[in-house]
């Protein structure tokens, strides 16, 4: 019975979703947003699949890593050859730099997850800050100048990219594989002795969160008109965790909504450029003091529904399916 | 019973960390259905060996064979799958999780539903989930923990944590359990209640049970025949009646007799 309730919340979010994405290309089409909110939407549309894709690896998962900027780096570069290089076409792009940054996780993935903590976190900086350097330096894809890329990518393709993200990541948490991440970032050593195949699981999370991380590059890359690998460095890195740790860590909805607002924020701050990072870094430091666990806790968007209705006392159902 | 073939052989079984010696020489034999217990003072290496049981620790000597298999060098994870499961001295439940996913979790290795079936949400994914919930809530309601299935882990009382931990490693589905300490940290009437519970799953499950225990009452009462560790090496072994009376393990646990 709970599980008939949850696959239809599941449709409605889905058409809702659609419907949504109908509107916004109709007034995209109509000429009714100008080219600035068009743009805010599609900055927020990447930074949604970002964020929702550090969430698997950060929250779910429990392993810190802050080099995402290199798997979006990975996919925005290989989606570029794809397109520019070899003349295929854009959807074979998105999924291509997927692909080849679902592959650098794997390399990277395998002897890094066996570090712990600050370790760990220190290993993929440097991995990112290693791809960054490798792009500067292959002059196939222009070195430091970058490469110039057209502009492909459209309002549907992005959303579904968003929904097929969200979807994927929420199916992957609700099931015994998401639980088995779940048990890692709570109590390692009583997974493992749970037969829980650790290093499997956290190269899962890692494999699955970059090759989203990859998708969003190619849609970055196709957005934007150029990429350059000083857009990749580890500020790129921190800002798609800022995402994650302001949403709430373990918060899927949270990181959903943490990477709307933020873009938000950040696309009118630069009006400003000279006070953005002060007040960009203010909102930072005053939500971290009165909301330290971000803005929706473990707390999922649906549970928050439940409470409202008034259904059989809220603590006992924020963990029914899971905290994702 | 000399017919029966040991479930558990561990032979000369030993680890060094640097110099130091944390446990040598360890002889040791459980047979299918036994219930042993295994004491020591503290720091005596108990927990050290329960590490070499489970794969935490890689014996640097001897060998450690289940049902006639080698578990030597292999991951912690691969010597549940083969049937060893275990509880913690400290306990190390998933404690942001509810009752009822640390027990889900200990049926992971059980699920036969794919990573792809899940993303896909196919029809194997929904029958896999369903088994595994119901699985669960039934083994629950063996521990009566099925009022609390969707309280957080870390909010129920530490009497009820013990006994979750102990269905968790259960429901893993082991052919040996090892409990470490279960009864730390309880009242009398807490203990009590394990020594009941434990009678109980002994029988329901078919398990074989190695116990690290302090509480002497509880090791003397439940247990058919009991090893003494005292620093990493076994000094005694035998009923609970001899173990009382052996000077060895009088002298380890009191101090040398003064002449």
């Amino acid at each position: 019975m709970k599980s008939m309730k949850h696959v239809k919340g599941f449709w409605l979010s889905i058409v809702l979703a659609i419907i949504f994405s109908v509107v916004i290309q109709f007034l995209i089409t109509g000429g009714t947003l100008n080219s600035f909110y068009v743009n805010t939407l599609f900055s927020i549309g990447i930074n949604i699949i970002l964020a929702v894709s550090l969430h698997l690896i950060i929250g779910i998962t429990g392993q810190f890593s802050i080099g995402h900027a290199g798997f979006l780096a990975v996919g925005a570069y290989a989606s570029a050859i794809i397109t520019m290089k070899l003349a295929l076409p854009f959807p074979l792009a998105l999924l291509v730099g997927g692909i080849a940054a679902a592959f650098a996780g794997l390399v990277i993935g395998i002897p890094t997850l066996r570090l712990r903590g600050d370790y760990l976190a220190i290993a993929t900086l440097g991995f990112g800050e290693i791809m960054k350097i490798v792009f500067l330096n292959i002059d196939y894809v222009g070195g430091a100048s970058g490469m110039t890329v057209s502009h492909l990518t459209t309002w549907p393709w992005l959303m579904a990219c968003v929904l097929i993200t969200i979807v994927v990541i929420i199916n992957f948490t609700n099931s015994t594989h998401g639980r088995a991440c779940l048990s890692i970032r709570e109590n390692e050593i009583a997974a493992d002795a749970m037969g829980i195949n650790t290093t499997y699981y956290k190269v899962m999370a890692f494999v699955i969160g970059a090759f989203f991380a990859g998708v969003a590059g190619a849609l970055h890359a196709h957005n934007f008109y150029i990429i350059q690998p000083a857009n990749f460095g580890f500020l790129k890195s921190f800002d798609i965790l800022i995402l994650v740790v302001l949403g709430g860590l373990g918060s899927m909805s949270g990181s959903v909504i943490a990477a709307i607002l933020l873009t938000i924020i950040s696309t009118f701050l630069s009006n400003y450029p000279e006070v953005r990072m002060l007040i960009y870094s203010l909102v930072l430091i005053v939500m971290m003091l009165f909301r330290p666990q971000g803005l929706m806790g473990t707390k999922e968007f649906t549970d928050l529904l439940k409470i409202g209705k008034g259904a059989k006392g809220g603590s006992q159902d924020v963990n029914k399916q899971t905290i994702a | 019973m000399s017919t029966n073939k040991p479930l558990l052989k561990v032979d000369n079984a030993g680890i060094r960390f640097g110099g130091l010696k944390a446990v040598s020489e360890v002889n040791l034999e459980l047979l299918k259905g036994e219930l042993v217990g295994l004491i020591g003072p503290n720091g005596a290496g108990k927990t050290t060996f329960f590490n070499l049981l489970t794969g935490v620790y890689v014996p640097t000597e001897g060998s450690i064979l289940l049902d006639g298999e080698k578990l030597n060098g292999m991951a912690p994870h691969k010597i549940t799958k083969k049937g060893i499961s275990r509880t913690f001295q400290n306990i190390r439940l998933f404690n942001d999780l509810s009752v009822l996913d640390n027990v889900k979790i200990a049926y992971h290795t059980q699920a036969k539903h794919s990573i792809v079936s899940s993303i896909l949400r196919l029809p194997s994914h929904f029958a896999g989930e369903r088994e595994m919930e119901e699985k669960a809530i039934d083994f629950l309601k063996i521990f009566n923990l099925d009022d609390v299935l969707y309280e957080q882990a870390k909010n129920l009382p530490y009497g009820q944590q013990r006994r979750l931990e102990i269905a968790r490693a259960l429901a893993a589905g082991p052919k040996l359990l090892l409990l470490d300490e279960p009864a730390a940290g309880m009242n009398p009437q807490e203990t009590e209640e394990l020594m009941n519970l434990i009678a109980l799953i002994r029988e329901k499950f078919d398990l074989t049970i190695l116990l690290i225990e302090h509480d002497m009452n509880l090791v003397m009462g439940v247990c058919e025949r009991i090893y003494v560790l005292d620093h990493g090496q076994l000094i005694a072994q035998g009923t609970p009646v001899e173990i009382r009376n052996n000077p060895k393990v009088i002298e380890a646990y009191l101090g040398e007799e003064v002449s």
